[in-house]
């Protein structure tokens, strides 16, 4: 009745995964839901890594999802740390009242 | 092998609804709880995929450490004022639009038939070995050995970096 699940769907996951971060990304306001949105696309990256690591049975997928994860934490670390600095300077957390560079 | 499927399908749906409603939360606390769901049912996934190392770096990495970054952010930041605001931005109708056309683009190549995606057949289990943990390690610090060591390089760049940012005078 179930249907054993293949590779394919986690593919179809990590999709929709990615599809909802990217929509966090470019319609949020807010800084830091932009943030969570970036770990979410980071996140679906790492299940198509893993997918194929067990589909290949290579554990290559796996190392690089290790460095995957190490660039999100240190994405997250440096993006926090502009978004303070930022906050301090400009009182406001919306990337759309932040327009310096704007012409 | 059908608790499998179940298991599969129960994290599946706990890392989509984390997901939707980190992205439409009003409340940034409520989206970062519900990012801390997505990215358990995630770390399932992990352990459903047999990647047990990974599995126990997503928990205490992601939830234990960088969630709780986040939630330290958004009490120093001052979000009352943002959440009364308006939460999306002004073209939020054209995201919409292009992600839904990478979507269906990616679900008609997928669905195309059953020769589009040529995954050639799952490779054999291995035969019971050393574990997950030890294989990993074996990998990484024998071939990905430079790898590993310019991803010290690049975590002491960020800790250096974020400290500069967040401190008031340097």
């Amino acid at each position: 009745m179930l249907h054993p699940i293949t590779t394919v769907h986690y593919l179809v996951l990590s999709v929709a995964l990615l599809a909802i971060g990217t929509l966090g990304v470019l319609t949020r306001r807010n800084i830091v839901i932009i943030l969570m949105s970036i770990e979410l696309i980071l996140n679906a990256v790492n299940i198509n890594l893993i997918a194929f690591s067990r589909h290949f049975q290579h554990t290559t997928g796996q190392i690089f999802a290790i460095f995957v994860i190490t660039v999100a934490v240190a994405e997250a670390a440096v993006g926090l740390g502009i978004l303070i600095a930022l906050f301090r300077n400009r009182q406001t957390v919306q990337a759309d009242e932040i327009e310096l560079l704007k012409w | 092998m059908w608790l499998d499927t179940l298991l599969f399908y129960f994290f599946a749906l706990l890392t989509l609804t984390g997901g939707v409603l980190t992205v439409t939360r009003r409340n940034a606390v409520q989206s970062a709880v519900s990012l801390i769901t997505a990215l358990v049912g995630v770390a399932g996934l992990f352990l459903l995929q047999r990647a047990e190392f990974l599995f126990a770096v997503q928990i205490v990495l992601y939830v234990g450490g960088i969630m709780v970054l986040f939630l330290f952010v958004i009490m120093l930041v001052n979000l009352d004022e943002a959440a009364r605001q308006r939460q999306f931005a002004r073209q939020w109708w054209l995201a919409l639009a292009c992600v839904a056309a990478v979507v269906a683009e990616v679900v008609w190549f997928l669905q195309k038939g059953a020769g589009a995606l040529r995954l050639p057949p799952a490779a054999p289990p291995p035969v019971p070995g050393p574990g997950n943990t030890e294989t990993l390690a074996d990998v990484l610090f024998s071939e990905y050995l430079l790898p590993f060591e310019l991803a010290s390089l690049l975590l002491l760049v960020a800790i250096v970096g974020s400290v500069i940012m967040a401190k008031k005078r340097i």
